[in-house]
């Protein structure tokens, strides 16, 4: 196991205090390890309420957990001495979803690629990162000459992310967590900035957590996928199959939601199931989180939250529906993700 | 980006809401050509920039010219006929302790607006180190600061500003007239620029910033005041103005410097001698029109700058 | 509530929504931005009509410029938008104001965050209701709001609550309401599900659906979701950099796009069945501050040839009902 960034039974609860008596569960007992050898790319799914940005935070180390905690090489991040958290942020690094907001109005773009440099010693001379800078942004598409040198509101939403693409090549980290990376920029760059991700992962040797509520995109990137619903895993494995042939009822919703881009193939023809109101209390229960919605809800499902079970080599979800199959303890979720295949890397890439 | 709320406006009067910044830079950060048409067809536009600026310029010119005209000392009781109106010798008249009020004009201005001055950019300095400090420490810092801030801001200003006042008796100088007034000023600046301060901080350039390795202080300084600073010019104007408020309400209930033919103790002395009901207008209509002018000057100019400092307001793409 | 007899689809319809080379420019300093330069489409009743392009294209533009929402800097240059022969451009201020909501109506974007926080969603149906001064009793009123949350799949306990009691799509849903209360003959919902999740978005989608078959109005759908067009829309219009590049049948556009650009986008997509494929559109859109002669996609056009560089294209309908803006498909003049 070499796992460089791993979470242990990670939770998070919002609210709850003095004058905040709704508590919310973002983030419910998750476990994930992250290995590098070889690089992975996992998709991690879920609609607003998910958890999925909370999850993205909790792995930056940028909140801390209500419970478990997040170890990157063995350590907790909250307890990472100053020469471990450049170490830290040597290895993780982040794309985050607004390409607006990330930029400092008050500065060209060159700063958020100019000060890794000089933070953590990319470079030996202002030459020597003037020319890595260049050959970054070549290297995800951009040129130099029309995207140095600016401002951030004189380039668009798509140069500007790709722009954070570089920055993350740049730093060479081990891991990205790309969170929401194409959602706000416009269709036909979506391609392209999805390819130089996956290129990044091939070409450089780095691993990618993929996380979005785009069903598709996840489908194109990823080997493994982990579905999640209202703070919980509701399914895991592989990507082709997960998607493919869903077990757990929310996914397929999910993936019968997706409007195909092909007239001939509409949605399913069920109606959907109904929503809840705020008011109404939902989720009061102490059971499955989608019982309310589910239309093969049974008693049981109301009772007490469904464990995972493993329904074949590669796949798993919590749903009493599998009852009977051999149960996967949360911390196991490695298990059922597929290896990704070895992928022979220059020698200057590391 | 977020949703801009309007500060509190403050309890005294000269203070103004003022809409908080979000990005300021947007606008001002264009190539020179670009800045000089936005800026000359903004200044089209909005008038209350180039007015305000014109007002607070057509006073400062008045000051200076003045100086050359009258001589200064004339400013001192007993220096010409009492209660003379004007002419051409005498301008503005004079009062009843045979002050040339021209000279007082000339002479008493300045040291008024130095009071708001000095107590302004003081309250605003000391303001914005312990907003930062408290923002960038927050817990316990940041809560006993909230607190002196908060239970300060409750009191009623004018009343603590009597008591010290009245405590410093013995020859309250301009300069202390100024300190005085400073002691209360950085209380409303600490609050609101605290608050930018958080609202800045959920920004998702400074989790960049912080994934970029760039440690609290240095987030604070490179990242944040940048983004600051217009605030923070219009939080000047703001705290200035209401300096001199407070410093001429200290005088004109005789708690001023007594020699000094500021605005405030001229006021002082047309109370005290009923300069109004009898008649001797050239002697309070001068300070009212002088106070009117840098108060609407100081208004409009805080009103554009306002403009500048958030790019909502603006009416140009 | 009256029965409502849905639309016999298959009589030919009058044009409910005429527009005719519209034009909106925003006056710059530096110049003024061509945001929509000559747009020209036709609706009928009960037809489903669909904008797509990516940002700065001009179709939210056209949205407002329906709606006469346009503000300065920016101005409607010229064109005609004709509902039901009504030339809505020559109205004045108040006349304008009367038509909205009553003949042609607006879902906007994040229109479910514009909901008043403090109101009840009885409340703000009903301000719209008497803005144009519709005086009922209370009695009338309160049966006509509860029919209306009906018709778009709310409970009528939904009149009662606040916005923020709400989900999203519930929300989306109430402005939807608010939207079709004076039962307009266009309904323009401008990416009504875009801060929407998937499964929601399906549903305000049916909604909208089953709100158009009822009232017989037209819909006209501006998005960039091209997933959501297949799915939501009869005919789809492309636009790029301020023009149609592209309108015909949405079945055409997916099976045979005729427009480059279309080609590429309809290319770029990525698909739940092939995996791995990432194509996308190199280049960027033009500026519209100075745009350049002839075609605005020639720059980014892989099939580009002289003419595309001198002279602009216009919308031409080169087989019947594909209309498209592109000399490959049109012989020299």
């Amino acid at each position: 196991m070499n796992a460089i960034l791993e979470a242990k039974g990670v939770g998070k609860t919002f609210g709850g205090g003095l004058f905040d008596k709704v508590k919310t569960v973002a983030l419910r007992d998750f476990s994930l390890g992250i290995e590098n050898e070889p690089p992975s790319i996992l998709a991690v799914v879920g609609e607003s309420g998910s958890g999925k940005t909370t999850l993205a935070r909790l792995l930056l180390g940028l909140v801390s957990p209500s419970s478990g905690e997040v170890l990157y090489r063995g350590t907790s991040l909250t307890k990472l001495s100053s020469a471990q958290r450049k170490q830290f942020l040597r290895d993780v690094q982040v794309i985050f979803q607004d390409p607006y907001e990330v930029y400092n109005p008050f500065y060209y773009v060159d700063h958020v690629l100019e000060t890794p440099v000089q933070k953590f010693g990319l470079a030996t001379s202002k030459a020597d990162a003037r020319s890595k800078i260049e050959e970054t942004l070549r290297a995800v598409g951009l040129r130099p000459d029309e995207t140095l040198g600016r401002y951030p509101h004189q380039l668009s939403g798509g140069q500007r992310q790709r722009i954070m693409v570089a920055r993350a090549l740049l730093i060479r980290p081990r891991l990205i967590i790309a969170d929401e990376p194409v959602s706000m920029v416009d269709a036909s760059l979506r391609a392209t900035i999805l390819g130089s991700l996956r290129e990044l992962n091939r070409a450089f040797g780095i691993s990618l957590i993929y996380i979005t509520h785009d069903l598709t995109t996840a489908y194109q990137i990823s080997e493994n996928i982990v579905v999640l619903y209202r703070g919980s895993v509701a399914e895991v494995g592989d990507v082709e199959k997960v998607v493919g042939n869903p077990m757990h009822p929310y996914t397929r919703l999910l993936v019968g939601s997706v409007p195909l881009p092909d007239p001939d193939k509409a949605w399913l023809p069920e109606p959907p199931p109904s929503e809840e109101s705020k008011r109404a209390g939902a989720g009061a229960h102490d059971g499955c989180a989608f019982a309310a919605r589910c239309p093969d809800a049974m008693a049981i499902c109301r009772e007490a939250r469904p464990p995972l079970y493993q329904i074949d080599e590669f796949r798993a979800a919590a749903c009493y529906l599998y009852m009977g199959k051999p149960e996967l303890s949360h911390d196991e979720l490695g298990k059922v993700m597929v290896p990704p295949e070895p992928v022979a890397l220059p020698v200057s890439a590391r | 980006m977020s949703v801009v709320t309007p500060a509190p406006g403050n309890s005294g009067a000269g203070a103004i809401s003022l809409s908080p910044v979000i990005d300021t830079a947007s606008s001002l950060r264009a190539t020179s050509g670009e800045r000089v048409t936005a800026v000359r067809g903004y200044m089209r536009r909005n008038m209350s920039l180039p007015v305000g600026l014109t007002l607070l310029a057509i006073l400062a010119v008045f000051l200076v010219v003045g100086r050359f005209m009258v001589d200064l000392e004339e400013s001192r009781p007993v220096s010409v006929m009492t209660l003379q109106p004007p002419s051409w010798e005498l301008p503005f008249g004079s009062d009843r302790q045979g002050r040339n009020m021209f000279a007082v004009a000339v002479a008493g201005t300045p040291m008024t607006l130095q009071i708001g001055l000095i107590a302004g950019f003081l309250g605003v300095g000391i303001g914005a180190t312990l907003a930062f400090v408290a923002a960038y420490y927050g817990g316990k810092v940041d809560n006993i600061i909230k607190s002196m801030v908060d239970t300060g801001l409750t009191i009623p200003g004018l009343m603590i500003l009597i008591t010290v006042a009245m405590n410093v008796r013995g020859g309250l100088g301009v300069t202390q007239m100024a300190l005085v007034v400073a002691s209360l000023a950085w209380l409303y600046p600490t609050r609101t620029i605290r608050s930018q301060l958080l609202t800045l901080r959920e920004r998702g350039y400074i989790q960049i910033a912080q994934m970029s390795g760039m440690s609290g202080p240095e987030i604070i300084v490179r990242e944040m005041l940048p983004n600051l600073l217009p605030y923070l010019v219009a939080a000047l104007v703001n705290s200035t103005s209401a300096a001199i408020l407070a410093s001429i309400g200290l005088e004109v209930l005789g708690l001023g410097p007594f020699e000094a033919p500021t605005i405030g103790m001229t006021l002082y002395w047309v109370n005290y001698n009923a300069a109004i009901i009898n008649g001797w207008w050239w002697w309070w209509v001068p300070p009212i029109v002088v106070i009117g002018t840098v108060f609407i000057g100081l208004f409009l100019v805080a009103i554009g700058l306002d403009e500048i400092a958030n790019p909502r307001l603006r009416r140009t793409v | 509530m009256a029965i409502q007899i849905p639309p016999d689809t298959t009589r030919v319809q009058a044009d409910v929504l005429s527009v005719r080379d519209l034009r909106v420019y925003y006056h710059t300093p530096r110049g003024a931005v061509r945001a929509v330069d000559g747009v020209t489409f036709d609706i009928k009743a009960g037809e489903r009509m669909g904008l797509v392009g990516e940002s700065g294209s001009g179709k939210t533009t056209i949205a407002l410029a329906l709606m006469q929402l346009i503000r300065p800097p920016g101005r409607i240059e010229g064109g005609e938008v004709l509902v039901d022969g009504l030339d809505l451009l020559k109205l004045n201020a108040e006349q304008m104001r009367q038509r909205r909501l009553a003949l042609i109506a607006m879902v906007a974007q994040g229109a479910m965050n514009s909901l008043n926080p403090v109101i009840r969603v009885r409340d703000q149906i009903v301000d719209a209701l008497k803005d144009h001064g519709l005086k009922q009793t209370k009695a009338e009123l309160a049966g006509r709001i509860s029919s209306l949350l009906q018709r778009v799949g709310l409970g009528p306990q939904v009149a009662d609550m606040f916005p923020h009691e709400l989900s999203g799509g519930m929300k989306q849903r109430v402005c939807i309401a608010i939207a079709i209360s004076m039962s307009p003959k266009v309904i323009i919902a401008d990416e009504p599900t875009s801060a929407l999740d998937v499964v929601v978005q399906r549903q305000v989608m049916e909604t909208l659906r089953n709100v158009q078959l009822d009232l017989g109005a037209a819909i006209i759908l501006v998005g960039h979701d091209m997933g959501l067009m297949a799915q939501a829309v009869d005919r789809l219009g492309v636009m790029y950099a301020g023009t149609l590049a592209e309108l015909c049948s949405v079945r055409h556009i997916f099976e045979e796009p005729l427009h480059p650009y279309s080609q590429l986008l309809i290319a770029s997509l990525p698909s739940l069945d092939k995996k791995g494929v990432f194509q996308g559109i190199p280049g960027l859109p033009p500026s519209l501050l100075n745009k350049p002669k002839g075609c605005p996609f020639r720059p980014r056009c892989p099939q580009a040839f002289a003419r595309c560089e001198t002279e602009e294209p216009k919308l031409t309908e080169v087989k019947p009902g594909r209309f498209v803006s592109c000399h490959l498909y049109t012989e020299a003049s």
